[in-house]
């Protein structure tokens, strides 16, 4: 990459101003969010899949993987659709920040539900039942016996999701406007300068996205050898 | 777990998918065809949209069997052949699932570009890359590579090499245990990975609009149609090829789901 040419200083002069501080600010904060709901609704869905019975169950576990089957410009503009000036619901999000979130999530929706899945799957429910027996009331037996199982499956969930939001692009392209200091996140500011021609700017955030990119795949490799440590 | 508990999760977790999910995509489908199948089809026989259907067909028709033969032979490598330092190389096959599209994009712009490395050297010798189909093509291979690799490398870990060394011993040459032994065992691997490696080439959007330039009629993929659609105020030119691009999607669900099963117990290493 050509993001060094012309020395670093140089290259941060150019490429860490307000505009650009100010998307990676928004980027890293709207993808904290990501994290937060997902933890609770992918756990939450994981277990209504596993745990939970009721008609169409199949039907539903079907859905659950179109975000990553469907084209993420559709996702945007389906978001406006029904979410935007005409949806008619009584809700216009277009061009603000719950916008690009609702758009972040409609993504990375899969992603906690997918990892978190098979794990409550293979779950031993000797062991509830053990703790039940010992007296544990439900919170106790989900936060010492099922939530330390779950954790691993969980944390590779939200990095993926993280990694997904820090760089998703047509989702959210509809939906931003693109507003500089508003709802201008990392990976539009990124694609408005390399259209007003001005790579080196682009390049800048660009490095360091692709940076946390790396980061969180580290990451994950880290917790699954940590996850696995008692296999080998 | 008490009634009451388990209802109140159920409710939970399945409002929140109505909301997110279910709700907008369908009411694309809604819009579509309120006023019967007449727009719909107005819509999607333009002469733009129907080119944007084609090329972008046109790409995914040549990048997944490239990325089908890259991903066994790179999962081969990693699970047979003991490399050092197999972290790193692990998490550069992941990288363009967790990359941003944008980063791809501008990255082959830069490589490409009249001063970038390869391009000022290839444009002259006449050779286009950029704002024409071999950029879009690139982008679009990247942006996919991953997904053969992550399906076959859990199954090749599974069915260990005891019968394909039981082949060679037995005088059989390389080729003949891979095509005998090995591909029968990640057949379903492969496909289950093919089918998400289509998905993708299907729908990217974001490297290639940066490469593409997006000039209608040429070089405008279907998603790029939609944008531009979208930006022109032609809104029922852009739910008619977002409905054709989330038929595509809802038919890559359903050959998930058939190939699932087959594929062997490893639900979840795809993402993990």
């Amino acid at each position: 990459m050509k993001a060094a040419h012309g020395g670093w200083h140089h290259f941060w002069q150019v490429a860490w101003n307000p505009e650009s501080k100010a998307a990676l600010e928004l980027t890293l904060g709207l993808a904290g969010a990501v994290v937060g709901v997902n933890t609770v609704t992918g756990t939450a869905l994981a277990w209504t899949l596993v745990r939970d019975n009721f008609p169409g169950k199949r039907f539903v576990n079907m859905l659950i993987d179109l975000p990553f089957a469907l084209p993420t410009i559709v996702a945007g503009l389906t978001l406006l659709a029904l979410y935007g000036p005409t949806g008619g619901v009584g809700i216009d999000v277009a061009y603000t920040r719950w916008g690009v979130l609702m758009a972040l999530l409609f993504v990375t929706l899969p992603f906690v539900v997918r990892t978190v899945q098979p794990v409550l799957i293979e779950l031993d429910r000797e062991m509830e039942e053990a703790a039940a027996s010992l007296g544990a009331n439900r919170l106790t037996i989900f936060r010492r016996v099922v939530f330390p199982h779950l954790l691993p499956a969980l944390l590779s969930g939200v990095a993926l999701a993280f990694a997904r939001a820090v760089g998703e692009f047509g989702a959210v392209i509809l939906i931003s406007g693109n507003l500089p200091f508003k709802t201008e996140v990392a990976s539009l500011y990124v694609f408005q300068r390399i259209n007003s021609g001005d790579t080196t700017g682009a390049s800048a955030l660009a490095v360091l996205l692709l940076v946390i990119s790396l980061g969180v795949l580290l990451a994950i490799g880290a917790v699954r050898r940590w996850a696995t440590r008692h296999d080998r | 777990m008490t009634v009451s508990a388990r209802h109140g999760i159920r409710i939970f977790s399945l409002g929140y998918l109505t909301l997110i999910l279910v709700a907008p995509v369908g009411l694309i489908f809604w819009r579509s065809f309120e006023h019967g199948w007449h727009p719909f089809w107005a819509a999607i026989a333009n002469h733009d949209a129907v080119h944007a259907l084609k090329l972008t067909l046109e790409i995914t028709v040549i990048v997944v069997p490239l990325n089908t033969a890259f991903g066994i032979l790179c999962a081969l490598a990693i699970v047979r052949h003991r490399i050092p330092g197999m972290g790193l190389v692990n998490a550069i096959v992941d990288l363009p699932m967790a990359l941003s599209p944008v980063v791809v994009g501008l990255s082959l712009y830069l490589l490409y570009a009249r001063d970038g490395w390869f391009g000022s050297w290839l444009l002259g010798h006449g050779i286009q890359i950029l704002f024409a189909l071999p950029a879009m093509l690139l982008a679009t291979a990247f942006v996919s590579l991953p997904f053969v690799v992550r399906e076959v490398v859990p199954v090749l870990r599974e069915i260990g090499i005891e019968q394909e060394e039981a082949a060679a011993t037995l005088g059989s040459s390389a080729f003949t245990t891979f095509r005998r032994i090995t591909l029968p065992a990640i057949r379903w691997a492969i496909a289950y990975g093919v089918v998400l490696t289509t998905a993708r080439s299907l729908g990217e959007f974001g490297a290639v609009s940066i490469v593409s330039g997006g000039i209608a009629g040429r070089t405008q993929t279907l998603t790029q149609y939609v944008q531009a659609s979208y930006e022109n105020f032609s809104i029922t030119g852009a739910y008619a090829a977002s409905v054709e691009l989330a038929v595509l999607a809802i038919a890559t669900l359903l050959a998930m789901t058939m190939l699932r099963p087959r594929r062997g117990g490893h639900d979840g290493n795809r993402s993990a």
